[in-house]
C-alpha cells in the first residue's frame, strides 16, 4: 500500500513537470481580404487602416500579453492572478474575435458586397423577421440605441434553430449572450468604427454599411451551423 | 366630521398631483469659444461635443422626463422602471458634460495652472504629489474598457480624495453617494478621436494643459467645509 502510494505521489510530480512543457498558442492579426480603401465611400480608407492596424492589432498584442501572464499564473497555481486576468482576457480576446468576424462581414461592392442573402438564409430571415428590410430596421434601431460602446449582431440560435438580433457591450463576444448563439454578422458601433467619417451621426453609418455587407459569408456560416 | 371627509387625502391628492410641474433642461453655454482650448482640444471636437453630443443628451433626457411624468401620473410602474435606462444614460450625459465644460479653461485664462491652497495640500496628502495624481488619472483613463469617465472625487464622508472611473454616462455618484466630482475627464472616443485617433494616452497627457483647477478648488473648499 505504502509503496504504491509513494509511486503514485512521485508520478504526480512527473505530471506536474509535464504541465510546464504545456504550450501557448498566441494570436496574430489576420490580414484584411481587401485593400483599405476598397469599402469606400461607405467606410473610408483612413478608418479601415486605423481600425485594422491600430485597434485590432492592439487587441491582439494585449491578448497575447494577457495569455502569457495567464500561462505563468496557471503554472504557479496563482488563482488570484488567474481570476485577476479575466478582464483583460475577455476585453482583448473579445476584441480579437469580434474584429476577425467583422472583416469577413464586409466586402467591396465590386466583389458582391451588399447583395442580399438568397437561399436558406434568405428564407430564414423572412421566417424570423418578416422581411429583409424588417431585419435591417431592427439592427439599425438596436445599433443606434446601444449605450456606449458595443456590437449589434445577427445571430443564429443553434438550439432554438432561429435567427435573433442581439447586442453586446464593449468587446463582449456574442457567446456571452448565450452559449448556443452563432454570429453570422456583427456590426461594430464603437465610435472608432465611424466617427472620422460620420461624426456623431451613428445612424448614417448604420444605414450605409448594408451596401458592403458580405451576405455570402453569413449564408455559409448559417448553412454550416443549421445542419 | 363632514369636514374630514371633504378634505380626505383621496380628494386632495389627485388635485395636488396635477399641479406638479416638470422642470426640463437646456444646454448650458460653453464659458469659452470652441477654438479656445486649442491645441489641446480642437475647435471641431469642442463644437461637435457641445452642439451635438451634449445637446442630444439634453434633448433625450427631456423626452424621457416627459414620458416618466406621464407614467408616474398614470401609476404605470412598468413604464416607470423601463424609463430608468434612458434617464440614467441621458441624465448622466447631461450631468457629466455640464461638469466637464467647467473643468476646462483656455490657457490664457489660467487653464493648466496647478491647484493651490487647500486642494493642493489635499492632493499631496492623498496622492503624494500632483504628478502622481495626474499619472494615476491617466493610467486609469487609458485602461478604461469601452466608453466612460475618469474622475477626481472628494469623498465627503471619509474626507479624502479618490480617483474613480464610471462606465458610459454613469455619474460619479453611482460609485458612492458621498462622492463629489471635482474633475471629470471624458474618455469616450468622441472626446478625442478626430484629433488623437486611437492614441487616447496622448489626449490624456495633453488635457492637463487646459484643466481648470480653480473650479475644482472651489468645489473642494465648499464641500470639505
Amino acid at each position: 500500500m505504502a509503496l504504491l502510494r509513494s509511486i503514485a505521489i512521485s508520478s504526480n510530480k512527473t505530471i506536474t513537470l509535464a504541465r510546464s512543457a504545456r504550450s501557448l498558442t498566441t494570436a496574430t492579426l489576420p490580414p484584411l481580404p481587401y485593400s483599405y480603401d476598397a469599402l469606400e465611400p461607405v467606410i473610408s480608407g483612413e478608418i479601415m487602416m486605423l481600425h485594422h492596424q491600430k485597434h485590432h492589432q492592439t487587441y491582439v498584442t494585449n491578448y497575447n500579453s494577457a495569455l502569457e501572464l495567464l500561462h505563468t499564473a496557471m503554472d504557479k497555481g496563482d488563482v488570484s492572478a488567474v481570476v485577476g486576468l479575466q478582464s483583460a482576457v475577455k476585453f482583448n480576446g473579445g476584441g480579437h474575435i469580434n474584429h476577425s468576424i467583422f472583416w469577413k462581414n464586409l466586402r467591396p461592392v465590386n466583389a458582391g458586397g451588399g447583395e442580399p442573402p438568397h437561399k436558406k438564409l434568405g428564407w430564414q430571415i423572412d421566417t424570423d423577421f418578416g422581411s429583409f428590410n424588417a431585419l435591417i430596421s431592427k439592427m439599425n434601431a438596436e445599433g443606434a440605441a446601444l449605450q456606449g460602446s458595443g456590437w449589434v449582431w445577427l445571430a443564429f440560435d443553434k438550439e432554438l434553430k432561429r435567427l435573433k438580433v442581439e447586442t453586446t457591450a464593449n468587446q463582449d463576444p456574442l457567446v456571452t449572450k448565450g452559449a448556443t448563439l452563432v454570429p453570422l454578422l456583427g456590426i461594430d458601433v464603437w465610435e472608432h468604427a465611424y466617427y472620422l467619417q460620420y461624426k456623431n451621426v451613428k445612424l448614417e453609418y448604420l444605414k450605409n454599411i448594408w451596401k458592403i455587407i458580405n451576405w455570402e459569408y453569413a449564408g455559409e456560416v448559417y448553412e454550416k451551423e443549421a445542419q | 366630521m363632514a369636514l374630514r371627509s371633504v378634505v380626505s387625502r383621496k380628494t386632495l391628492a389627485p388635485a395636488l398631483r396635477h399641479y406638479r410641474s416638470l422642470t426640463t433642461f437646456t444646454l448650458p453655454d460653453l464659458p469659452y469659444d470652441y477654438g479656445a482650448l486649442e491645441p489641446a482640444i480642437s475647435g471641431e471636437i469642442m463644437r461637435l461635443h457641445h452642439q451635438k453630443h451634449h445637446q442630444t443628451y439634453v434633448t433625450n433626457y427631456n423626452k424621457a422626463l416627459e414620458q416618466l411624468d406621464a407614467a408616474v401620473s398614470k401609476g404605470d410602474a412598468k413604464g416607470v422602471v423601463q424609463l430608468q435606462s434612458a434617464l440614467k444614460f441621458n441624465g448622466g450625459g447631461h450631468v457629466n458634460h455640464s461638469i466637464f465644460w467647467q473643468n476646462l479653461k483656455p490657457v490664457s485664462e489660467g487653464g493648466g495652472e496647478p491647484p493651490h491652497g487647500a486642494l493642493g495640500w489635499a492632493i499631496d496628502k492623498d496622492f503624494g504629489s500632483l504628478e502622481a495624481l495626474v499619472k494615476k488619472i491617466n493610467s486609469e483613463g487609458a485602461a478604461l474598457q469601452g466608453s466612460g469617465w475618469v474622475w477626481l472625487a472628494l469623498d465627503k464622508e471619509q474626507k479624502i480624495l479618490k480617483v474613480e472611473t464610471t462606465p458610459n454616462q454613469d455619474p460619479l455618484v453611482t460609485k458612492g453617494v458621498s462622492l463629489v466630482p471635482l474633475l471629470g475627464v471624458d474618455v469616450w472616443e468622441h472626446a478625442y478621436y478626430l484629433q488623437y485617433k486611437n492614441v487616447r494616452p496622448d489626449y490624456l497627457t495633453n488635457i492637463w494643459k487646459v484643466i481648470n483647477w480653480k473650479y475644482a478648488s472651489e468645489v473642494y473648499e465648499k464641500e470639505s467645509a
